[in-house]
């Protein structure tokens, strides 16, 4: 339960948001430049939102969550959202 | 609007009469384990706490200086935002009282910050005055890594949250400056009682 | 290239169920009936939200066990005895009932369509389930793809997918029993690491792609074996279970 998941696991719920799947898109890490597709990023689930990690340096790359409080999206840890293949 | 689910009533349970916050559960005797990142382990060795910001020196406590500080026992409820409560559990630690008693300052808040990057923010009177610990110890034994070991901030009297895990120092400001989860639209303050979950509540 | 199509947003639909069978002792196949059902790739999840009568909803994402080619959507759910949705939803649920179900989600850990290279999946005990789609859509779609699964279970009466992995010519399956092997078993035992790789995965000189799912301690011992035998990294695809609240 401590351990990390992988962020496919958020491509559910941030399609609550967006219109395309995001698993397949490439996040660009704002702290150490990094990247990599969404769905192979560690997804820590548990606490109060679901925070997306950098595989590299470990920083948070995006928090997600929805509940009473709405829906909120922190991407100030990505630089750069790309969408590269055909999203279904 | 949600579809109800036939036969599906969850696994809470509501708790002794009385000590149960709005919109929170019991979780009974599980100790659930909410990361937001890596479980940091940090060597005791290395380890050290500081008090800095808006402070007239700053100071700071080795785990050999900080072990040599009055501990006492703390029986007390948490209540996580998540809505997960824990009644009684039981605690050892520093009181926030004794690292703070000879600092001179002007400062009304504090962020604590942790290994691993996490902070939260406080008014300094709600770690004053037997209100706050800094706890190394649950149930007889130290504190694991994974429930914030070494040592992690205890403030039961608000959201869990505010209790920061692995933490190493606090800073004390002049103003409130929001710190990991209140940035992300949590309440500043978080008193469960008031059911402060969400900024504006 | 080809633009991004814009599906709209995904919303929760509601799934009647067809049928609730036992499939192990601790797992249960569920069958859908979805009147919206987009249509899914072989590999791809959905989240099923239950809701108490006082708005109260717990929420979790299980693979899909069947294939695109069939028109109901099957779920295998593991029954995690400190769990609060596998429990209800491998206990109480029946035929009949209604439930609400998100997807298809993640274009990720899908079967990869139009590839020479062979494929190596590997699986750990629940971990299987969206294997089971991606084996049954390469038998219906005839594709010529070598697959081959190796998969860690702890007894025979738990193997999950007897129909999907029952022998084939086109179909290489190693089993390897971590607690139980049957009576006279000769094949792989205890947990999959670089030597169990290497004796029976395809060869790194081959290229494949890998793709290993089931609980995070298992994925994360695979992957490092895969990268100790000189597998590329990105040629491995991983999905954890667990998390959410429940641990398989």
């Amino acid at each position: 339960m401590t351990a990390a998941l992988d962020g496919n696991a958020l491509a559910g719920p941030l399609a609550e948001l967006f219109a395309i799947d995001l698993a397949t898109a490439m996040l660009t890490c704002a702290h150490c430049g990094g990247s990599g597709p969404l769905a192979a990023h560690p997804l820590y689930p548990t606490g109060p939102a679901m925070v997306l990690r950098c595989r590299d340096c470990a920083e948070v790359v995006l928090r997600y969550a929805n509940d009473a409080g709405g829906i909120r999206l922190d991407m100030s840890g990505t630089r750069l959202l790309t969408v590269t293949q055909r999203a279904r | 609007m949600a579809l109800v689910t036939r036969g599906f009533t969850g696994r809470r349970r509501s708790g002794p009469p009385g000590r149960l916050p709005p919109g929170q559960h019991d979780v009974g005797r599980d100790f659930p384990v909410l990361t937001a990142g890596p479980v940091p382990h940090t060597k005791l060795d290395r380890w050290d706490f500081r008090v800095d910001g808006h402070v007239d020196e700053v100071r700071g406590w080795n785990w050999r200086e900080f072990q040599a500080l009055p501990h006492e026992q703390i029986t007390v409820d948490i209540h996580c935002v998540t809505s997960w409560s824990k009644f009684d559990t039981h605690w050892t630690g520093v009181r926030v009282d004794r690292l703070l008693e000879h600092v001179q300052t002007a400062a009304e808040y504090l962020v604590a910050f942790s290994d691993g990057g996490y902070t939260t923010n406080l008014p300094l009177a709600d770690v004053l005055d037997g209100k706050a610990w800094i706890v190394d110890g649950y149930d007889g034994r130290p504190l694991l890594a994974e429930h914030g070991g070494p040592a992690r901030l205890l403030v039961p009297h608000l959201y869990f949250w505010k209790s920061a895990k692995w933490v190493r120092g606090l800073t004390l400001t002049l103003a409130d400056q929001p710190g990991f989860w209140e940035k992300f639209g949590y309440h500043e303050y978080g008193d469960p009682w008031k059911e402060q979950r969400y900024a504006g509540d | 290239m080809e633009g991004t199509a814009v599906r709209g947003r995904l919303t929760w639909q509601v799934a009647t169920v067809v049928a609730a069978t036992w499939e192990t002792p601790q797992t249960k196949r569920i069958r859908f009936a979805l009147p919206d059902w987009p249509g899914h790739s072989a590999g791809q999840h959905v989240d099923v939200r239950l809701t108490a009568e006082d708005g109260y909803t717990a929420q979790r994402s299980y693979s899909i066990a069947s294939p695109p080619e069939v028109p109901e959507v099957e779920l295998v759910v593991e029954r995690l005895a400190d769990g609060e949705v596998s429990p209800f939803l491998t206990g109480e649920l029946r035929a009949d009932d209604l439930i609400e179900l998100r997807g298809p989600i993640g274009g990720w850990f899908v079967w990869p369509e139009h590839t020479d290279a062979p494929v190596q999946l590997i699986a750990g005990g629940s971990g299987v389930v969206p294997f089971l789609a991606m084996l049954a859509h390469q038998r219906l779609t005839a594709a010529s793809t070598p697959v081959r699964l190796l998969y860690s279970v702890r007894s025979d009466t738990e193997i999950i997918g007897r129909p999907e992995l029952a022998p084939r010519p086109d179909l290489d399956v190693t089993y390897t029993f971590t607690r139980a092997a049957p009576d006279g078993w000769t094949g792989p035992t205890g947990r999959i690491g670089e030597a169990l790789l290497a004796a029976h995965a395809v060869p790194v000189a081959h290229r494949p792609h890998v793709l290993v799912c089931g609980p995070t301690a298992f994925v994360e011992a695979v992957s490092r074996g895969l990268l100790d035998l000189g597998h590329d990294p990105a040629r491995i695809k991983t999905e954890r279970y667990g998390g959410m609240g429940e641990t398989p």
